[in-house]
């Protein structure tokens, strides 16, 4: 019987050594560093966005990325969940051009964009995408956040990892370093500068500033129900916290007089 | 045996319904006044969170049927749809995606509890054999449904584990070719799997339901895996175990709560938040937590057709459990070996877990290797073997006097015929 107790001891010894030597080991077989952890005003149970960071988010989604990247999942009159007004979607929309139907002689036509009409797609199918990009595809942003391990931080950690390559590499064609990016080859040229955004607000356009603010805005569009799901999940963890507590106190009391 | 039912309601109209279907006296006799053994711990809690579960998944389920589209044209912006126009909809989602997760855990816990109990012994054999019935329809279930999303692990995860069946001689082939519906995963598959996928349930509910009506003929096993002797072993079902098991419910639902509010994705992988692709292979193709161990069992068998035989295998040994068992005592409590070894074995299938996670590379194929052999040894080499050899502790005389039926003095283990837990 001792002999089987040791036996296990040892047992869950190895594992607990095996796991946390072996792990970097896998890691770095990828050659995927952990990105860093940035401070996130949407992190934790009570988190919530900041909605002016999301805003200028979208600015520099709709200057920068939108000429490369789609968001399909997206409308214009989803922008209201980030405190944009309806006036102001209207304007945004209508300063769009897509596809509007048919005319009288049954030609497809375009149009100014409306509330309801989706983000404007940068390119018309994926071949021209590519032939745009160096043959690489620009990923569709609208679930980039959850469509990535490390989730918003990684995608700090790519906007802010562009670096020249160490000596020696050998790059592929039109390819940039990146400290994050696996593999370290990403086909998308430094999409973010310090200084490249006019903010309306007078916010310091860092490179850091601009990428939280992008990312801040991915990780909105990728999860729009957050800011009521954490509130709803309170009130009901809370309640479900107080119901245990009755429950178990009338079962003690059923219980009493059982020995 | 016609006739009407003599009801003993007061209430008129439940009264006049039992005369003619006595559905009221059944549930009264069934779940109301049932002798139940008087010393259930938490751990039989789970039955009754798994029926919830359960339920729980078919209302989600049926509502995201109703915006969902199977086709793989569609599939994936349907599930998004869901997600961010339909009223709550995230809601249905997750409580359905994060529910399967809840369901394997308390199945697993549920699981873990008959054979530390010895719940799996004569006369229960059948009753578990419905139970293992039930955890195979669940993983078919879950494994189905996770293709439905169609993200890039529902596409890969269904074709490697559909082209398992590829590994049989001569059937392997055209099995393959069948499931798919065609030459490979794409439309007709993912068609079937969600007529499937609503189908099963029921079916789960239908052996659920066998399950638990073997339980009342046989009565519940208890802690200390000893027989029900007299009534002072037992308390009426209604009210002493209906409020122990909503103290339970109220944790798993608190728990549940936690993960669907805050860490609704803490379970899934990323790469099924990217549509499928069929021209894109993923690095690693992982399959959900709860299929890791048998995805390391598989994968640790260095022949492809040994690796699906081991995997069926290892579930099919958990059918003929109450025949490998050779022991006569059902509680661990009373079997100082098993009780031990029991955790070996569930280590196996932790680091199996852990195996399941990882590329099999170094370090991982040599565990993954040992794990497997010890899960096995398990089943097939030390339960027949222990049960001839171990001696086991004297047992109580009853549930309700703790008291030994042999010799009479104190127990040597001292606290071991104590019951598990006071409240
Ligand atoms: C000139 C076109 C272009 C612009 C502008 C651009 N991207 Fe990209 N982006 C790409 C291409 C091409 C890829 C694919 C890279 C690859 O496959 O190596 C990519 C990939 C990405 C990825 C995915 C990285 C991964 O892990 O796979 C993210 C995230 C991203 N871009 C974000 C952005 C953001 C945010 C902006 C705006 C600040 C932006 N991009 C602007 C072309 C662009
Ligand atoms: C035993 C019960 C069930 C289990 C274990 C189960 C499991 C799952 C799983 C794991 C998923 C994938 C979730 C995701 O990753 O998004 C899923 C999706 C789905 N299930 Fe179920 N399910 C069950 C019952 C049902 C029932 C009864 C229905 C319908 C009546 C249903 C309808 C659906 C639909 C429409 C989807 C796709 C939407 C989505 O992915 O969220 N399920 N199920």
């Amino acid at each position: 019987m001792r002999n089987v107790r040791s036996w296990l001891g040892a047992a869950a010894l190895a594992c607990s050594v095996a796991v946390p030597v072996l792990a970097p080991s896998m890691a770095m077989a990828q050659e995927v560093p952990a990105p860093a952890k940035q401070n996130w005003s949407f992190s934790g149970p009570f988190g919530s966005y900041d909605l002016a960071s999301a805003q200028r988010g979208f600015q520099i989604y709709s200057q920068v990325c939108s000429n490369c990247h789609s968001m399909n999942l997206l409308a214009y009159r989803q922008l209201s969940g980030i405190g944009v007004s309806p006036e102001q979607i209207k304007a945004i929309a209508a300063a769009v051009t897509v596809p509007s139907g048919l005319n009288d002689q049954g030609e497809p036509v375009d149009g100014p964009g409306t509330s309801a009409s989706t983000f404007k797609r940068p390119f018309a199918n994926e071949k021209i995408a590519r032939i745009a990009n160096n043959g690489a595809l620009p990923p569709d942003l609208s679930l980039i956040v959850n469509a990535r391990e490390g989730g918003a931080d990684y995608i700090y950690g790519v906007l802010t990892g562009y670096a020249d390559p160490p000596a020696g590499m050998k790059m592929g064609d039109g390819m940039m370093y990146n400290k994050q990016y696996p593999g370290h080859q990403i086909a998308m040229p430094q999409p973010l500068h310090a200084e490249q955004i006019d903010y309306s607000d007078g916010t310091p356009n860092t490179l850091d500033q601009e990428a939280h603010d992008v990312v801040t805005f991915l990780a909105w569009a990728s999860n729009p129900e957050m800011v009521e799901r954490k509130q709803i999940g309170v009130r009901i963890a809370l309640f479900l916290v107080l119901m245990t507590g009755v429950t178990y106190a009338v079962k003690r009391q059923v219980w009493a007089d059982v020995h | 045996m016609a006739g009407l039912h003599k009801s003993e309601f007061a209430n008129p109209v439940v009264n006049w319904v039992d005369t003619r279907l006595p559905i009221f006296t059944f549930m009264q006799k069934e779940y109301g006044t049932f002798p139940t053994p008087k010393n259930f711990n938490y751990l039989w809690n789970f039955g009754a969170l798994l029926m919830v579960n359960l339920m729980i998944m078919i209302v989600t389920g049926i509502f995201l049927a109703m915006n969902y589209q199977p086709n793989v044209a569609t599939a994936f912006d349907s599930v998004q749809h869901i997600m961010r126009d339909v009223n709550y909809g995230w809601l249905l989602r997750y409580v359905h995606q994060n529910g399967a997760s809840m369901f394997f855990i308390v199945v697993f816990i549920h699981i873990f509890r008959g054979m530390y109990y010895g719940s799996y012994k004569a006369p229960r054999e059948l009753l578990w054999m419905f139970g293992v019935t039930l955890l195979l329809l669940m993983m078919a279930t879950a494994f189905m449904g996770y293709v439905l999303p169609w993200g890039q692990m529902s596409y890969w995860g269904a074709t490697v584990i559909t082209n398992l069946f590829s590994a049989f001689p001569i059937v392997g082939g055209p099995i393959v070719t069948w499931l798919w519906g065609g030459f490979s995963v794409d439309n007709p598959t993912l068609n079937r799997f969600f007529s499937l996928h609503y189908l099963l349930p029921f079916v789960i509910t239908g052996v659920s339901f066998l399950h638990v009506a073997a339980l009342h003929i046989t009565g519940s096993n208890n802690p200390l895996g000893i027989d029900v002797k007299s009534p002072q072993d037992t308390l009426p079902f209604h009210p002493y175990y209906t409020a122990k098991d909503s103290v339970g419910l109220c944790v798993y639902l608190l728990v549940f709560a936690l993960i669907v509010f805050f860490a609704p994705g803490m379970l899934g992988d990323p790469l099924n938040s990217v549509p499928a692709n069929p021209l894109q292979t993923p690095a690693e193709i992982v399959p959900e937590w709860y299929f890791l161990p048998f995805y390391a069992i598989l994968r640790s068998v260095p022949s492809k057709l040994g690796g699906v035989l081991m995997m069926f295998g290892s579930i099919a040994v958990l059918f003929v459990l109450p025949w490998l068992d050779t022991s006569k005592i059902r509680s661990a409590r009373f079997r100082p070996v098993y009780r031990q070894l029991i955790w070996v074995w569930v280590l196996s299938v932790i680091v199996l877990g852990m195996v399941g996670g990882h590329r099999p590379e170094g370090i991982w194929v040599v565990l993954g290797r040992v794990a497997t052999a010890y899960y096995f040894l398990h089943f097939l080499v030390i339960l027949p073997v222990l049960g001839k050899l171990e001696r086991p502790l004297p047992l109580p005389e009853s549930i309700s006097r703790p008291v030994l039926s042999l010799g009479g003095g104190p127990l040597p283990g001292g606290a071991t015929a104590k019951p598990m837990e006071k409240v």
